[in-house]
Formats: C-alpha cells, sequence, structure tokens
C-alpha cells in the first residue's frame, strides 16, 4: 500500500479513508480491494467506496469509554494496521454483460453525442462496447453505477436543460463517465440507449445488479431482443 | 382490524431506527430524524425499542382506530385529541376501538413521533420499515401517508400497566421531555470538516459567527441555510466521496446545506463541517424559518456527549421499564 493513503475521522462513527484524489483506474482497485478485506475481516463494519475514497462506518451508540475496543483510537489503530497489509491481488471481480437497445427511442441522445463526438452513431455504439468498465461506486439513487473507463473519444458534457424523467434502464454519457438510470429519474446525462435489464430490485436478495468493484461490458441488441427480454423479465 | 388515515397531516411516514448496511448499494439510512424521541416513543409503550413509529412534520395525521390500541405521542409540543379530549404528550394512553387522534399542529418544534404498542406493521424492505421518500423505497412504496391509507398494528402482549377500556385511559405518569426536546435556538455543536481550510478567510470567520435561517426548501434529505453566502478561496474541483447525516457541504451557490436523516450516500460538493451526532435531533426540531448557529467542537467532545446522551437515555429507558413492571 502506498504511503499516501490518509486516514480521517468524518463523524463520530465514521471514518473516510483517502486513496487518493483523481478518477483512476489503479486507485479505485485499490479502495475495492480495501473494502473487501476490510468487510471479511469486520462484518460489522460499513463500507461505502468512492472513486478514490472508502467510508467505514462503527456503531458509535455501543462505545463506552476509552479502553473500549471501540473506542476512535482503537478503530483508527485498527483501520490503519489493516490497511497497511491491503493488496491489490489479481482481479477476481464478476463480469456483467448489459444488453442494450441503443438509439432510436430508447437513445434520444445518440446523435447529439455521434455529432458531438464527430463519430457516426454507429461508431459511438461500437466504441462504447468495445470495453470492460468497472463499477467505481454506486450513489446518486439505489444501483446507480458510476462506470469507469469510456472511450475518452465519447466524452460529452452534460445537457445544459436536464431531464425532470430519465426512463428507467438508460443508458448515459455524462462528461467522461457513463452510467444506467436503475429507475426512473430526473437526469442531465445523455442517453443513448436502454437495457431490459433490471438494475435495482428491492426484494432480490441481492437488490443491485451490478456491485461497487464489479467489471461490466455492454452488448448491443436491437428492439425486437429489447422487448423479447423485456417480455420474459415480466 | 387496522388503522385509517383520515387526514395524513402535512408530511407523515413511517420510520424506524433506519436501513443500515446498504449505503454501498446507494441506499441510504433514512428513519427517525429525533432519534430519542422515537425511541422514548416506543419505550413507552413497552416495545423493545426498533419498531417502528409514524414520524410527522408540524401538522399531525388524523387516524381512526378500528381496534383497541396502546399509543404514546413524543418529540415537538402538538395538540392532541382522542374525540375531542385532549390527552398529554410524553406519556402512555390506552384508546379502545373507534377512537378518532386528532393531531393538530405544533405550538415548538417541527416533529412528533406516534408509536403503537406491538409497532407499526408494515412490510420490512432491506431489513427495514423505514420510509426513503427520496429513493421511493419502503412502506407504501416509500412514499408519504396519503388519506384512506390503512396500518396495520403488530402482536404484542396485553400491556400489563394500562388496559385499554371503553373510554381513552391515560397512565398517571409521563416523560419530561427535557432534556430530549429543546426549543432553545442554542448554536449546535460543528466539526471542521476536510475543505474547511479551502474556504476564504472571512468565510471561515463566518462560519462559526452567523446566524442562519433554515431555508423552507427543507425537507428530510437536508436543511439549507439561509443568510449565508460563503465562498472558497478558489474553485475546487472534486469527486464523488461519501457523506452522512450531519456533512455540511457547500454548493457553488454559497448557501450550505446540512444533510439529514435521508441523506445521500455520496456527494460531491466540498465538505466543510460535521455536525455532532447528538445534535441531529436538535436540528431535526428547527423548523423553517427558525435559525440556527454553530459553535465549534472536537471528535473528542462530540464522543463524550455522544457516550454521555446514550448512558441517561439507557438509565432513562430503565427507570421506563421498571415503572411498567411495577404497574
Amino acid at each position: 500500500m502506498p504511503s499516501t493513503i490518509d486516514i480521517e475521522p468524518l463523524a463520530e462513527d465514521a471514518w473516510l479513508v483517502r486513496f487518493g484524489d483523481t478518477i483512476d483506474p489503479d486507485i479505485n482497485a485499490r479502495v475495492h480491494a480495501a473494502a473487501q478485506q476490510l468487510r471479511e475481516r469486520m462484518p460489522e463494519i460499513e463500507c461505502v467506496p468512492a472513486y478514490a475514497s472508502l467510508l467505514v462506518r462503527f456503531d458509535a451508540t455501543r462505545w463506552r469509554g476509552d479502553e473500549d475496543a471501540l473506542s476512535p483510537q482503537h478503530q483508527y489503530d485498527t483501520l490503519r494496521s489493516m490497511l497497511a497489509n491491503i493488496v491489490t491481488t489479481t482481479d477476481a471481480s464478476r463480469e456483467v454483460v448489459i444488453p442494450v437497445w441503443y438509439g432510436g427511442e430508447a437513445g434520444p441522445d445518440l446523435s447529439v453525442v455521434a455529432g458531438h463526438t464527430r463519430l457516426t452513431p454507429d461508431e459511438v455504439i461500437s466504441r462504447h462496447c468495445a470495453v470492460t468498465y468497472r463499477v467505481a461506486m454506486l450513489g446518486f439513487a439505489p444501483g446507480f453505477p458510476y462506470l469507469l473507463g469510456l472511450d475518452p473519444a465519447l466524452a460529452m458534457p452534460r445537457r445544459a436543460d436536464p431531464r425532470l424523467s430519465v426512463p428507467a434502464g438508460s443508458v448515459a454519457i455524462g462528461g467522461n463517465q457513463t452510467g444506467i438510470y436503475p429507475q426512473a429519474l430526473p437526469g442531465g446525462w445523455q442517453l443513448i440507449g436502454r437495457t431490459p435489464s433490471k438494475l435495482f430490485d428491492l426484494h432480490a436478495v441481492s437488490p443491485s445488479l451490478l456491485l461497487p468493484g464489479d467489471r461490466v461490458r455492454f452488448h448491443a441488441i436491437g428492439q425486437d431482443a429489447y422487448e423479447k427480454l423485456m417480455e420474459e423479465r415480466g | 382490524m387496522s388503522v385509517l388515515v383520515i387526514k395524513p397531516g402535512l408530511l407523515t411516514s413511517v420510520q424506524d431506527g433506519g436501513r443500515a448496511g446498504y449505503a454501498g448499494l446507494g441506499v441510504g439510512r433514512a428513519g427517525a430524524m429525533d432519534w430519542p424521541a422515537w425511541r422514548l416513543a416506543n419505550a413507552l409503550v413497552g416495545n423493545a425499542g426498533d419498531e417502528a413509529a409514524l414520524e410527522f412534520t408540524l401538522l399531525g395525521p388524523t387516524l381512526r382506530f378500528e381496534q383497541n390500541a396502546v399509543i404514546a405521542l413524543t418529540g415537538a409540543d402538538i395538540d392532541a385529541h382522542v374525540d375531542h379530549h385532549r390527552i398529554p404528550t410524553w406519556t402512555c394512553c390506552a384508546l379502545p376501538a373507534g377512537s378518532v387522534l386528532r393531531l393538530g399542529g405544533m405550538r415548538h418544534g417541527c416533529r412528533g413521533y406516534l408509536a403503537v404498542r406491538g409497532g407499526w406493521a408494515t412490510p420490512v424492505v432491506l431489513g427495514s420499515r423505514s420510509t426513503d421518500l427520496h429513493a421511493r423505497i419502503g412502506p407504501f412504496d416509500g412514499r408519504s401517508l396519503q388519506a384512506n391509507d390503512q396500518l396495520a398494528i403488530g402482536a404484542s402482549d396485553a400491556c400489563a400497566w394500562l388496559r385499554p377500556a371503553d373510554a381513552t385511559h391515560v397512565l398517571p405518569w409521563g416523560l419530561d421531555p427535557q432534556p430530549w426536546l429543546d426549543y432553545h435556538n442554542g448554536p449546535l455543536a460543528l466539526m471542521r470538516g476536510h475543505h474547511f481550510d479551502a474556504l476564504d478567510a472571512a468565510s471561515q470567520h463566518a462560519v462559526f459567527n452567523t446566524t442562519y435561517t433554515i431555508s423552507k426548501d427543507s425537507n428530510r434529505t437536508a436543511s439549507r441555510l439561509d443568510h449565508a453566502s460563503l465562498s472558497l478561496q478558489q474553485p475546487l474541483e472534486l469527486i464523488s466521496e461519501a457523506t452522512l447525516p450531519g456533512t455540511l457541504q457547500l454548493p457553488p451557490s454559497g448557501q450550505p446545506i446540512l444533510l439529514q436523516s435521508e441523506a445521500p450516500v455520496t456527494g460531491g460538493y466540498p465538505r466543510i463541517g460535521q455536525l455532532a451526532a447528538v445534535d441531529l435531533a436538535r436540528l431535526a426540531q428547527r423548523r423553517p424559518g427558525d435559525t440556527v448557529c454553530f459553535r465549534e467542537t472536537t471528535l473528542d467532545e462530540s464522543l463524550q456527549r455522544l457516550a454521555q446522551r446514550q448512558e441517561r437515555l439507557q438509565r432513562l429507558l430503565r427507570h421506563i421499564a421498571q415503572r411498567q413492571s411495577e404497574e
């Protein structure tokens, strides 16, 4: 672990571990490795991974005094020693393939993105499908993945006038990131397609299809396949 | 057999201690904003503690009980009537089936709690009965109560110290709302945040020397603070990181935002402070138009105050349980 790691108390029951201050795949991989290993050793804590930082939350109401194992000094020492031994091992993360119907009514901004990037709509689609992304973090709304790895040629400013409601499943580009709206939400990202995959299901054992650290690939499908998959989903 | 919502009040929702463990999936905790008031309402009806209560805001709901029930009201000082008879708050009341409970406006404070013996038996979603109005998760698909909603009451043993009779029956003792309900607009304790030093000198001074007003745009997600314009020495390009209830953020408008119970799990605004956890309940009782000012605190002092409050609360909970066993 590089020595740049910084542990800061955020609140009485929470520490923020900073691994850097940029959006960088290597830094983000360290965040996920740390989250996984801390969870294994301390199942009672809550971890919130972000691009370059990790929130670690204890239960402060159980703390009784300075000598307690939950005292801040003890928590800090425990975190410090565990983080010193974190290794970013070979990538054992899952890969999830997301089928996407690009363009048309599913992706009303595809032509705008094509115009801005001086690519044809088909080139935008093939570049969007060509890379493997990483779920940097989930936030904004339950199950909303912030994906790292967008082809820089596809970077595109957000809309000046955000939509009041973006349809569930919309696949979108915002700046140099891409993401998927799990449910109908207001949003300013450019919509290039829509997936029939259910991103967030409250009643599933694992409610979020994607987890922080997962690898993601997009696979282009046509409107017919989209509708068939939506039917099967029920 | 259930309870019928006749009028929902201004903003009434089912809340428990919150939805822990899903922040990594983008799901916040939500939960009762005035935690001790929620906990004490449950204790007064003899619940174990983590049952859901109704949280209402500024103007309470009107409910018809189709079954006998044992209830308690805590939190803000509210007008409460059962079939035109006034009932007290911070105590326990037995209501016969058919009673109509009318909760009016609040004389002080902003949020009240209605606990029922057995708890409100709404479905558990991701480990909690709390309503997350922002993410639309929880009872009633994550919305606040509406007229004609039906609420079920969970099973419980008969209440040994207060049995529903033909008329409303009030326990002869109750709790002093003090110190749990703080009417005074005294300063709230704030720790410096990671980006405090990035404020310009005048703004660093202003954080602890300004009387802010809680904006009417405030809700369970955040209190927006009017009458302030704080600025950074230079714009910061930040990437999103975790936020918590109590985080004081500074968006580009210069008007600080103090996150509350439904805080989003991540955010990208500069983090200029963190409210002491014990003062979240005091903040929850300030209404739009009320003032807020901050004094500087340290993590050590905040932890001491939290431990003291927990100890005092545990003592009171033991005391309540003992009185109940003696009745």
